[in-house]
């Protein structure tokens, strides 16, 4: 197995899993406990027609899928806010329509879509230098938020409208979690693909909610079970010659079934005695 | 001398295209002790949000003193508890501390001093054996607490609450309503209820919110009276003479 960390694209792609895994497991926190995860849906597949758009132009895909994530998740809550439709009605308008855009200009674009597929189901031995710079960038963005603003963070999570009766900037951190969350969303897409990129933001954590109720200790163990079942995932299908991002959540819903399992014991362990 | 906390004058709240709130004007003064019934969809919960500018006014205003802080921010509110995510990762502790985070000292860490404060309101409050439970796991009257823990840990000169009697028991319900009249020696309360009977033992005085508000200085009011105040609630009375509440500070719980 050591020899596989030689390899330049396997060390990438353990840089790419711990910074992967300290932004999905501190945004995922904040996205299941204010139960957004669909909000998180709708962004991931709105990205997509940044993708399409993006290849058409020639440019690189992340940037498509960066200014389409930020905007479908502004979208979504301005439309749900003023425009008077129902969150869930709200998420599958953007959810199809940046898919369809997505679509359209893929197939108008000339010549065939060669990492397309990288892009719907993830290749996280392809990722690139660029890649791992916007992934560090925003770990940092993201580390440095929720250590500062913790008890801001929390507060409005928990009681938006306690937190604006005391005066708060309730609406900034809403948007710039939001643009945070879109972009970690895009970042995570390398890993996993626009169609499972969710899981990494939720099943570490349901994983980590099974042994703990406290927010600050959910995100902590998020990052590790992320970290380490990101790259258990990754060693399995190199072995396996199976797809990594398939594979890693894979992993990911064992190590919540096992926790499942150790939990459940533990009741049982408890009430025998 | 006892000094105007809050002055609502000509207030009108409107959702969408319906009237909620229309020209209410109201003083509420320090050691002020107010209960303030009306129907359901009556407007007694905008009023409360108006105060804690949680709903913008059409027209009218509400001129804060000084003792409550930049624009109200040093009241002390207890929101109707249904529409809490009883799932919600946190501990009672940290549900009081989140009511010391203000505009003040949001972007700093939590001092010693807070936890201190939050330490001495689960003393005062009795839950200290709540104290590391999180939300999710406690009782209604427990959660209560939780909550009044939260809106008191920050000193307010006025507490707000809204519906406190739901999803409590009884016994819970009495030991509240006496906490609150203790608590009325060091600030002004305001509280929103739809059991007349059960509060009017404890109030000072009566505020009829049904799109008009009404004020009523004393907490002795009948069924006439309710109804020239447009507000018609069914007393519910738990003392011997039906439909009149006469008691005064009676304090003993009269169920």
């Amino acid at each position: 197995m050591l020899e596989l960390i030689q390899y330049d694209f396997f060390a990438n792609a353990i840089l790419a899993a711990l910074l992967a895994s300290i932004c999905c497991g501190i945004i995922g926190t904040y996205i299941v406990a204010r139960r957004m995860v669909f909000v998180g849906g709708g962004v991931t597949h709105a990205s997509f027609g940044g993708i399409g758009i993006a290849y058409y132009l020639g440019l690189n895909p992340i940037i498509g899928a960066a200014v389409f994530s930020i905007l479908s998740a502004f979208g979504i809550n301005y439309f749900t806010q003023r425009g008077n439709v129902r969150q869930d009605s709200s998420i599958a308008i953007w959810w199809s329509l940046g898919m369809a855009i997505g679509i359209v200009f893929i197939a108008i674009t000339p010549g065939y879509a060669p990492n397309l597929m990288s892009f719907l189901f993830g290749s996280i031995l392809a990722i690139t230098n660029i890649d791992l710079i916007f992934m560090g960038v925003l770990s940092v963005l993201v580390l440095l938020l929720f250590l500062l603003f913790f008890r801001l963070i929390v507060a409005i999570s928990f009681d938006e409208e306690f937190a604006r009766a005391r005066n708060l900037p309730v609406t900034f951190f809403n948007y710039l979690l939001m643009a945070l969350s879109a972009l970690v969303i895009v970042a995570s897409i390398r890993i996993s693909g626009v169609i499972l990129v969710l899981s990494l933001l939720t099943i570490p954590q349901s994983t980590a909610n099974l042994f703990s109720k406290k927010f600050g200790t959910i995100m902590m163990l998020s990052i590790v079970i992320g970290f380490v079942g990101m790259i258990t995932g990754l060693i399995f299908s190199y072995y396996t010659d199976l797809p990594s991002g398939a594979t890693i959540i894979l992993i990911l819903t064992a190590f919540f079934g096992l926790g499942k399992l150790i939990s459940w014991l533990k009741t049982i362990g408890l009430k025998s005695r | 001398m006892t000094e105007k906390l809050i002055d609502i004058k000509g207030l009108t709240v409107v959702y969408d295209t319906k009237v909620v709130l229309e020209d209410a004007n109201f003083s509420l003064f320090e050691n002020d002790f107010v209960g303030v019934i009306g129907p359901n969809g009556g407007g007694k919960t905008t009023l409360l949000k108006a105060i804690l500018g949680l709903v913008k006014p059409v027209s009218g205003e509400i001129i804060f003193s000084e003792k409550l802080g930049n624009k109200g921010g040093d009241i002390g509110y207890l929101p109707q508890v249904n529409k809490f995510d009883s799932r919600f990762p946190i501990s009672v502790f940290e549900v009081i501390l989140s009511g010391l985070t203000d505009q003040k000292n949001w972007f700093r860490s939590v001092s010693k001093q807070d936890k201190e404060k939050v330490d001495a309101i689960i003393d005062e409050l009795g839950i200290r054996k709540i104290a590391k439970k999180s939300i999710g796991e406690l009782s209604g009257g427990q959660m209560q607490r939780a909550f009044l823990g939260r809106a008191l840990v920050s000193d307010p000169k006025l507490l707000v609450l809204d519906e406190p009697d739901t999803y409590v028991d009884n016994q819970f319900e009495g030991e509240l309503y006496r906490k609150l009249v203790e608590l009325n020696r060091q600030m002004a309360i305001l509280l929103v209820s739809h059991d007349v009977g059960t509060i009017s033992t404890y109030v000072k005085s009566i505020a009829c919110v049904n799109r008009h508000l009404h004020y009523h200085p004393s907490n002795i009011i009948s069924q006439d009276q309710l109804a020239s105040y447009n507000c018609p609630i069914q007393m519910i009375t738990h003392g011997s003479v039906p439909h009149t509440v006469l008691e005064t500070h009676h304090h003993s719980a009269s169920k």
